[in-house]
């Protein structure tokens, strides 16, 4: 089978002449994974999401997203980052409504189909938590809420592939578990491929497929490792001797890479 | 309403209430004489006698000044969202646009006048000159400050620059806007007045000039306080403006 997205020999470096920041990746990811980066800072995680999504060009090297090279941004991808990035002077459902307002065939028919959009969006508040905010502005909900919104935001135009860049780094313990789990969940759901970037291996552990951990920089991958662990899985597996003893194997792939 | 939001509504009123007593006083009590320092009180006085004329120029400015700031808003915007949007455009003309805002305006108006001829045109011409620059610098900056990640998110939905600019870059840059009006607005009161007295018939700033040739200088003070005046009027108007335009930029409860 095609993976749906493949990475091959892939090297690349900001400017011209500057150093690598990623060397010689090999990743195939099938449709409907979930795969998570892990590393230690400034590994190349970031210039990862990047090229994926075709907001960067690899110096050499190929990389396919659904059976196309990437040449140009990918359209499809709905992206979160650490800071939630809403708009001030939107409200939290206009926020979320944003990206169908770029993405076609979504834009064209977005003046008619307003209220349906709008219900999608009540939707997915719902989903996440946040039912009955959305008429609020963002700067009125607390950190863990306007994750939750970034979240639907990236969710909307039901995208194929969910990008997350460290999206609870900002959060306490327990909101960002709670958020792990509805993360969890809308993958179950949706069946949408996520690439998870973080640096919280129990993060990585508990949610993902399979986690590629990279060394320092240039990044490379050194390790690459299958989580069994059943599905669905449950907070408490993460007290569990089994998963513990897989986020040690991962620690100490990130320890050899920091030496 | 409580004691402090009280002060609060006051404290403008008394601190100038305060001022002119303070300087009425110093008059008085350092024997100044009238042709150096007015008293406040004469002041008034000589505003009140004056009263149909004053009126006259003051409003022959207030229109010149805000025909100038108008040209300053459409073109300050208009340039300051070219500028932001393309980097190019922004090295080609920002050394430009430096260098023509540290002419001195008193040097342009000659020129203004070679090919206008004396009056109106040339005043709001330099309103319009001395006022355009805080609009375009703020403007720019807006556009210029969109945070990268946001960029990101939507570059991978397929968003073209136009959309960012539409989406993100111009209303993020409404708040730095309608800030820049208000020091737009008193720089073009600066310019028009400073044509006016170097070149017109007409308007405050001739109406003072001609008070200094006949040495009556409770009027030009007089032509001082009703520049003052507009100029917080006008002010507020543009604060008005902008609290409602973009209050969601003003939340801060910093200085409360």
């Amino acid at each position: 089978m095609q993976p749906f997205i493949e990475f091959d020999g892939v090297d690349h470096g900001y400017g011209a002449e500057g150093p690598l920041a990623v060397q010689d990746l090999h990743v195939s990811i099938g449709e409907g994974e979930f795969a998570a980066v892990v590393g230690p800072s400034g590994c190349g995680k970031s210039t990862f999401m990047k090229l994926t999504t075709g907001l960067q060009f690899p110096r050499a090297g190929t990389i396919t997203v659904a059976g196309e090279r990437v040449t140009k941004p990918v359209r499809m991808a709905g992206m979160a980052f650490q800071a939630p990035n809403l708009l001030p002077w939107r409200t939290t459902i206009e926020n979320i409504l944003l990206p169908l307002e770029i993405v076609p065939p979504h834009r064209q028919q977005f003046r008619a189909k307003k209220k349906e959009y709008r219900e999608r969006a009540e939707a997915l508040l719902e989903r996440v938590g946040l039912k009955g905010a959305g008429d609020k502005h963002p700067w009125e909900l607390s950190g863990g809420m306007q994750m939750r919104a970034a979240l639907c935001r990236a969710l909307i135009h039901q995208p194929k592939l969910l990008m997350l860049d460290e999206p609870f780094g900002a959060l306490d313990a327990f909101t960002r578990e709670e958020l792990w789990c509805v993360i969890r969940d809308l993958h179950a759901e949706t069946g949408v491929t996520v690439i998870l970037v973080t640096h919280d291996l129990r993060e990585a552990v508990f949610l993902a497929d399979r986690v590629f951990a990279m060394s320092a920089r240039p990044g490379r991958i050194l390790a690459e490792r299958r989580i069994e662990l059943e599905r669905p899985r449950d907070l408490e597996l993460t007290y569990t001797a089994e998963f513990q003893s897989l986020v040690h194997e991962l620690r100490e792939h990130i320890v050899t890479a920091r030496k | 309403m409580n004691r402090q939001s009280l002060f609060l509504r006051i404290s403008p009123i008394a601190s100038l209430i305060i001022v002119l007593a303070l300087w009425e006083l110093t008059v008085i009590v350092f024997n100044i004489p009238g042709y150096l320092l007015p008293k406040p009180s004469t002041i008034f006085a000589a505003i009140v006698e004056y009263w149909p004329a004053i009126l006259r120029e003051s409003t022959y400015t207030l229109v010149t000044t805000m025909v100038g700031f108008g040209l300053a808003v459409v073109f300050g915007l208009a340039l300051g969202l070219l500028v932001g949007y393309s980097a190019t455009i922004y090295a080609g003309l920002y050394p430009l646009m430096v260098a023509f805002n540290a002419i001195p305006k008193v040097a342009v108006v000659p020129i203004l006048v070679l090919w206008f001829g004396i009056g109106a045109v040339p005043a709001a011409l330099t309103a319009f000159l001395i006022s355009f620059f805080p609009i375009v610098v703020n403007v720019a900056t807006g556009l210029a400050t969109i945070e990268s990640e946001l960029e990101d998110v939507l570059k991978a939905l397929g968003a073209s620059k136009l959309d960012i600019m539409r989406k993100v870059g111009i209303p993020r840059a409404l708040p730095y806007f309608f800030g820049s009006l208000k020091i737009a607005i008193t720089l073009a009161f600066v310019g028009s007045v400073l044509s006016e007295s170097v070149a017109s018939n007409h308007g405050i700033g001739k109406f003072m000039m001609m008070a200094q040739a006949q040495f009556q200088v409770p009027l030009i003070f007089a032509g001082l306080f009703v520049l003052g005046f507009m100029g917080i009027a006008m002010y507020l108007v543009m604060a008005w403006i902008e609290k409602r335009m973009t209050g969601w930029a003003h939340r801060s409860g910093f200085s409360n």
